[in-house]
């Protein structure tokens, strides 16, 4: 489990990570949402003991990452792909790594083998490897210590479409075997089909968090109708408000058994009806971290 | 592909896990040290560059100079160039190549790790220095018995020593300015000013200054480094003047530097 608690970080006068207060439990994926700048990255270099926090803390099962005896072993973590010396080669910077943790070498083989690099590329420079490549190299020396948390950042940057499915596939069955998943990034809609939990961050601070369902129950329902207009009066009629979308789609707040009735007792004949899920994690990313974006209230 | 992966269950035992002994992070920083292209051909020029020092010796010396003291003066110059640069790259490395990333995750304890690459350095040193004497000894059999002239074995037992710990000077001058500055080209452009432009600059003070003649010894590194080379550090205030230029060079600025590296950010 991972516990961060007040957690801020300064950087002279500007504050990039603001009282921060979350937990990623364990058997669960967390995704850590949040628009360029946000304070994903440092919030995560300060879990790994990177960077110092000016006040708050963060700690993996209770105990400082730093103060961990052989941190490899406990906590996989995978910050930034292209952070190697472009002059070893992916078998070389995986040997370095096992025999820090003290792991025999055959483990080396056997994570190349897990993320699919073949023989020959893993002998190759670092420097001719594409992002794709990188990014498996990162996850084999997260994986390498066989650890029961995993701090990812942005790990499916540069994957390509089965590179991600394989990535999803590896991250949940590492969270049904009772492993703890921290990953951020901002393909929402990699995030939505993966994580349980939601962490959304924006200028440092946490916008909001909690169970995927409850964040995205909140979005509210969407209901189509051969007469959408019919349905959006009836719903104002019942005292609920509702927008008209241009695809013909009612969306409200309210949930969708009381827009159900609505409609049955109006003698409307519903085409669709669902909480407004699928366009859901974008709308909410977006109408949250509204104030933070960068290119203004795009929601 | 498959998502196969070995079981999280042994997760509790863990807390128990021994930390990571110095020994096997001297062991993985050896390793590093020449375990890119670089690295590796730095540790080749060594070999390489003491080959060609000695032949050099005994192609172009009069047999008069075919001395051991000549072959190792001629080899002793690319080493007190190469070491340093390898004291320097083996701390600027996780920086300049942003590996430290890596490593300071694996150790988080950067204390240990950079104490793990001084001692890795320092062995560097030493083996380097070995392998730079014994071609010079070979260097010097082969070149007598071409010249044949007697074989001179001019170097007493105190000054290897002393040739020994002048370039472990070089080399830890490198190591402080790559634990100060964190990048690489700054670090060598550092170590080429400290080390060619700064000894000219005090040689000139100290010519129109005549206070500073006095003072220079105690100042200079490079004053006492060469002492070192020549094997001519022998009474008690010259070992004082290598004291005080140490202190001055190596010992201040490295603990200062390394105060600030425990505390940085590694990004």
């Amino acid at each position: 489990m991972i516990t961060v608690e007040s957690l801020t970080r300064r950087y002279g006068g500007f504050t990039a990570v603001d009282d921060v207060s979350f937990t990623a439990r364990p058997g669960r994926v967390t995704g850590f949402l949040g628009p360029n700048g946000a304070g994903k990255s440092t919030t995560m270099r300060v879990m790994v003991g990177l960077t110092a926090p000016t006040s708050g803390s963060a700690t993996i099962d209770g105990v400082r990452f730093a103060d961990l005896p052989n941190p490899g072993l406990e906590v996989g973590v995978l910050l930034d792909a292209s952070a190697q010396h472009a002059g070893r080669t992916g078998r070389e910077i995986l040997t370095i790594a096992a025999d820090t943790m003290g792991l025999p070498r055959t483990r080396v083989d056997e994570m190349i083998e897990l993320v699919s690099l073949t023989p020959a590329e893993s002998r190759r420079r670092v420097r001719n490897y594409s992002l794709g490549m990188r990014q498996r190299l990162g996850i084999a020396t997260a994986l390498l210590g066989d650890p029961r948390v995993l701090i990812l950042d942005e790990p499916a940057n540069g994957l390509d479409p089965a590179g991600i499915r394989w990535m999803r596939d590896l991250l949940t069955d590492f969270a049904s075997r009772g492993g703890t998943v921290l990953l951020s990034s901002h393909l929402l809609h990699e995030i939505e089909v993966i994580a349980d939990d939601l962490v959304v961050i924006g200028n440092g601070a946490i916008v909001a968090s909690g169970t995927k369902e409850e964040l995205l129950a909140a979005a509210g329902t969407l209901a189509r109708s051969t007469s959408p207009r019919d349905l959006a009066h009836a719903l104002e009629q019942a005292g609920i408000p509702s927008t008209l979308a241009g695809d013909g789609s009612v969306r409200t707040d309210a949930d969708p058994a009381r827009v159900g009735s609505v409609a049955l007792a109006a003698g409307i004949a519903l085409t669709e009806l669902r909480s407004a899920e699928g366009a859901g994690l974008e709308d909410m990313f977006l109408s949250l971290t509204a104030d933070t974006q960068r290119e203004g209230a795009a929601a | 592909m498959t998502a196969t992966i070995t079981t999280v269950a042994a997760a509790s035992a863990r807390r128990t896990a021994r930390p990571i002994p110095l020994a096997r992070l001297v062991r993985v920083e050896l390793r590093k040290m020449f375990d890119t292209r670089s690295g590796f051909w730095m540790l080749v020029s060594i070999g390489v560059f003491s080959v060609l020092a000695t032949g050099a010796v005994i192609v172009f010396a009069p047999d008069s100079a075919v001395t051991y003291e000549n072959f190792a003066a001629a080899i002793g110059l690319p080493m007190s160039v190469i070491l340093p640069m390898i004291a320097i790259l083996a701390v600027t490395s996780e920086w300049s190549q942003r590996s430290g990333l890596t490593t300071f995750t694996l150790a988080p304890s950067r204390g240990r790790v950079i104490g793990a690459k001084a001692i890795a350095t320092f062995l560097v040193g030493i083996g380097s220095m070995a392998v730079a004497f014994a071609v010079g000894a070979v260097g010097n059999l082969a070149g007598s018995a071409l010249a044949g002239v007697d074989t001179v074995w001019d170097m007493s037992l105190s000054t290897a020593p002393q040739i020994l710990l002048g370039n472990l000077v070089g080399m830890a001058i490198g190591f402080t300015l790559g634990v100060v500055m964190r990048a690489s080209a700054a670090a060598i452009v550092g170590y080429f000013v400290v080390s060619l432009v700064l000894p000219g600059i005090l040689e000139l003070l100290a010519l129109v200054r005549e206070w500073f003649l006095d003072l220079q010894p105690w100042i200079d590194w490079n004053y006492t480094q060469v002492k070192l080379f020549e094997g001519t550090t022998d009474t008690g205030e010259e070992w004082a003047m290598l004291g005080s230029t140490t202190a001055i060079w190596i010992v201040v600025p490295l603990a200062i530097g390394l105060l600030s590296l425990r505390r940085s950010e590694v990004k």
